[in-house]
């Protein structure tokens, strides 16, 4: 259970201008400018979700794992993740906790990837036993066996992520932080890494915070987000209710034999193109396909196609999760 | 969950350490005889001013070479078990520190056991070997006081070392510029601490006592040790120069606080 | 091209080297400072530690206790432009790494690009440092602080040691500069520079004085280690602004800088000519 309530954090950013005298100046003066990284954030995951939490570059995505990886005080406000206090009892609070910072190695550079799991088992104490069953298990589902006896610095990038993700493992953690998980990984490594991941939270329980950019990444695994700009949660919610809100119009794309005349449609809906042409509305027999675009809910349309023509195929495109969130930063002027 | 020791987790770096340099064993062999050269150097200077001169303030050649080699072998102690303190700036400056805080264990410890350059061994074994020149030539029968006289010097010497290395790390939470000055507490010690303090005057005496401790490590056990005194106070000055480390743990959890709360 | 059009650009190519490495060189403002401090701490331990041995046996001094005093300020101030340490990076890795291919194509003599470069960094190194430490020192008291030459009576005197110390400055510069193109030049041949580094570093640390001044070495040193190039470096002006050497002896040395300097730039810039040769063979 973490749940934060009314975090803030604000920095001084020493101000600087150019020039050797303004340079002496701020030796002896120096200004500042406040910066307010975390404005006001709660919110609350319960264990064994799974949780996007997005936002530009800059809003707060990360002072947030800080605060709750207990690396940065706040200000005020409060955070209780599993009844403790992250930077009030840090170790007995990380040793819950795995956490993957995708830019930073967690393993040692010149040897083998299995020493440094063993020297992580050492660091957290992981019982030998129970060792021995995660890493066999990490091995199986990361399919790490080839890379178990190779230097880290031999790996390459998706290869060293997911030594990088069974590392922040090896000692059951009940919450996992990935940071930017798949940034830089090619396409079939990106989906290995995400399949893990999902199976890790359904088989497990592991609560799992994922910050992202990779659109991808959350609509593969999260059914919650939490989008946050300005250091202000903008929006809290499923995955759907956001699409409902969020997406603009669809395009619903229909196949058909057999004569139409398609003047009349449901209220939302519109024709953009008929086999092709657009103003066109009515057709004689034979096969042909028709584009419209919908705003809400397809089924009206699509039962008055039925009624009136020999459907073949229909398809709804959605909008994707980058326009979504395109959309969302422009209403919220993040 | 039985809590595994700092020990056995330090013997396991230590392990980590020593693969790793296998990998760059012809750098590491050039590396290491640079650091002897280089002490060699400094036993050079000695050589030929003590040569010259004869003796310095009442020290025999002997007596300056067992000052030489005991601050020599308890910097090199440090350098080598404590060097990831003295690359401080570089664990703050590329997030090291905060993989360190995100692991259960104690902050300091963590910093000590990620880094251990054996390489500055070069500067050891400078160190043996004056040792084993400057004991049976400096003509002091040694007895068993006068070897813990011995021990204490280089043991606690390197933890006085590892002490100012904590201060070089607190700066570090602060600012990574124009650090260079630390040196001064040092390799400055290192160099001039080759001689007993005392030959410089007594300001120098002053600040090398209440500044940093140094003379509790080097002139007073020293003197027991060459039988200038008998004094019991000499011989377990190096003891009193741990107090030293109270303020430096007192610091570092200050800009432990200090980095949590900025975050960088 | 005639020779005149030809001159004030050759001259204009190397100045605009020297002005690039020379500002470089002033930018580290809060390691400079910090530099100070620690050169200045190393002078003053050093001085208190040859007034313990003034103290304890003056007779057995080679030279006067101003003239060492001297000679420690004066190579304290001046450390960074003597030091055997220092080396351009850049240079090793365009030797290791292959990039020597790109310098080769900019129309200009290498070996005179690299030299320059080595001067100017330096120089720029020593322009920031020297004048606090020659400052302060000559605040500190008689015994420990430095003074005018030793034996300089008339004013006359001082100009004459300060010109000629100046003069062998430059000498110095010529000198340590072109003895680190050779260890840039080894590099050429052995690949990995850590070694020669360490070896010249042991060596002019001997020979150049950089551990006790050459006079202080065993009686009869000296007397050989003089006429060496290690010896151009910082001994030299360092004897002559303590008034060790002075008069024609001070002259003689100059004079003998100068040759060395010569010596080492035509030599140097003819073993790089061909280590370069060699590369381009084998590189194809």
């Amino acid at each position: 259970m973490i749940r934060l309530s009314h975090i803030k954090k604000s920095f001084r950013v020493s101000r600087r201008a150019g020039g050797i005298k303004n340079a002496v100046g701020s030796f002896f003066r120096r200004q500042y400018d406040t910066v307010e990284a975390l404005a006001d954030i709660s919110f609350e995951i319960g264990d064994g979700e799974m949780v996007g939490y997005i936002g530009p570059n800059g809003a707060g995505k990360s002072s947030t794992v800080k605060v709750m990886s207990g690396i940065l005080t706040p200000d005020s406000g409060e955070c209780v993740i599993n009844g403790r206090v992250p930077w009030k009892q840090r170790k007995e609070h990380v040793s819950e906790l795995g956490v993957v910072f995708g830019q930073r190695s967690a393993l040692w550079w010149d040897v083998p990837v299995a020493d440094s799991f063993e020297l992580l088992q050492a660091i957290y104490s992981v019982d030998p036993i129970e060792y021995r069953r995660n890493l066999d298990r990490l091995t199986e589902m990361l399919d790490l066996s080839q890379l178990l006896q190779t230097p880290t610095r031999q790996l390459s990038l998706g290869q060293r992520m997911r030594c990088e993700i069974a590392a922040a493992l090896i000692h059951s953690p009940k919450i996992l932080f990935l940071d930017e998980p798949t940034i830089g990984l090619d396409a079939v490594s990106k989906i290995a890494v995400r399949d893990f991941v999902a199976d890790l939270n359904r088989e497990r329980g592991t609560t799992v915070i994922l910050t992202t950019h990779d659109m991808q990444d959350i609509e593969a695994l999260t059914k919650r987000i939490i989008l946050i700009g300005r250091g202000r949660i903008l929006l809290d919610g499923q995955l759907s209710d956001l699409r409902h809100r969020f997406e603009g119009r669809r395009r619903l794309t229909a196949e058909f034999t057999g004569s139409a005349d398609l003047t009349a449609l449901p209220e939302g809906a519109s024709l953009l193109t008929l086999d092709g042409r657009e103003g066109l509305s009515a057709v004689s027999d034979g096969s042909h396909r028709a584009v419209f675009a919908i705003d809400g809910s397809p089924s009206a349309l699509i039962s008055l196609l039925s009624g009136k023509t020999e459907l073949t195929d229909i398809a709804v495109e959605s909008t994707s999760i980058d326009e979504i969130v395109v959309n969302m930063y422009r209403e919220y002027g993040v | 969950m039985k809590k595994i020791s700092n020990l056995t987790v330090y013997r396991k770096f230590l392990s980590i350490h020593l693969r790793s340099l296998m990998q760059y064993k012809a750098s590491f062999i050039m590396t290491l005889l640079g650091q002897f050269s280089g002490a060699f150097s400094a036993f050079l200077t000695i050589y030929f001013l003590l040569r010259r001169f004869g003796t310095v303030e009442g020290y025999t050649y002997q007596e300056v070479l067992l000052c030489f080699a005991s601050i020599y072998m308890a910097f090199s102690l440090a350098e080598t078990f404590a060097r990831g303190l003295d690359r401080f700036p570089a664990v703050i400056g590329n997030g090291e520190f905060d993989r360190i805080l995100v692991r259960p264990r104690n902050e300091i410890f963590q910093v000590i056991a990620s880094k251990t350059e054996l390489t500055r061994l070069g500067r050891l074994l400078q160190a043996i070997v004056t040792f084993c020149y400057a004991i049976p030539a400096s003509g002091i029968d040694f007895t068993p006081d006068k070897i813990l006289c011995l021990v204490l010097m280089v043991v606690c010497g390197a933890l006085v070392f590892v002490g100012v290395f904590v201060i070089f790390a607190f700066i570090c939470f602060f600012t990574l510029e124009g650090l260079e000055f630390m040196n001064i507490l040092t390799d400055g010690v290192r160099e001039h601490g080759s001689y007993p303090f005392d030959i410089y005057g007594k300001e120098i005496m002053t600040v090398m006592t209440f500044v940093v401790p140094y003379t509790l490590v080097q002139v007073y056990p020293l003197h027991y040790l060459i039988g200038r005194t008998d004094s019991l106070l000499n011989l377990f000055a190096p003891l009193l120069a741990l107090v030293f480390l109270i303020p430096c743990a007192l610091l570092w959890k200050l800009g432990v606080r200090h980095y949590k709360s900025t975050g960088s | 091209m005639s020779e005149a059009a030809k001159q004030p650009s050759f001259l204009h190519k190397y100045l605009a080297f020297f002005h690039i490495r020379f500002s470089a060189g002033l930018q580290y403002r809060a390691a400079a400072l910090a530099g100070i401090a620690t050169q200045f701490f190393w002078g003053f331990m050093e001085t208190l530690l040859y007034n313990a041995f003034w103290r304890g046996d003056p007779s057995a001094f080679p030279m006067g206790l101003q003239a060492t005093v001297n000679y420690i300020w004066f190579r304290q101030a001046m450390l960074s432009m003597f030091n055997s340490w220092h080396f351009d990076s850049s240079i090793f890795s365009a030797i290791t790494g292959g990039s020597i291919s790109m310098e080769l194509i900019r129309p200009c003599d290498l070996y005179a690009m690299w030299l320059t470069k080595s001067c100017a960094s330096r120089l720029s190194r020593v322009v920031l440092r020297c004048m606090p430490i020659l400052v302060i020192a000559s605040f500190l008291p008689a015994g420990y602080g430095m003074r005018f030459p030793e034996g300089c009576e008339t004013a006359g005197d001082v100009v004459f040691a300060l010109a000629v110390t100046l003069i062998s400055l430059i000498g110095s510069l010529l000198v340590v500069s072109s003895i680190e193109m050779f260890v840039y030049i080894s590099t050429f041949y052995t690949l990995n520079h850590a070694g020669v580094r360490m070896v010249y570093g042991m060596v002019a640390g001997f020979l150049g004085g950089e551990l006790v001044p050459l006079p202080f070495l065993p009686d009869g040193f000296y007397d050989v280690l003089q006429y060496l190039p290690f010896a151009a470096v910082q001994s030299a002006p360092c004897l002559i602004w303590g008034g060790t050497l002075a008069g024609m002896d001070a002259l003689r040395t100059v004079g003998l800088q100068f040759i060395w300097a010569a010596v080492l730039i035509v030599t140097g810039r003819m073993w790089l000519n061909r280590s370069l040769k060699r590369v381009v063979v084998q590189g194809g």
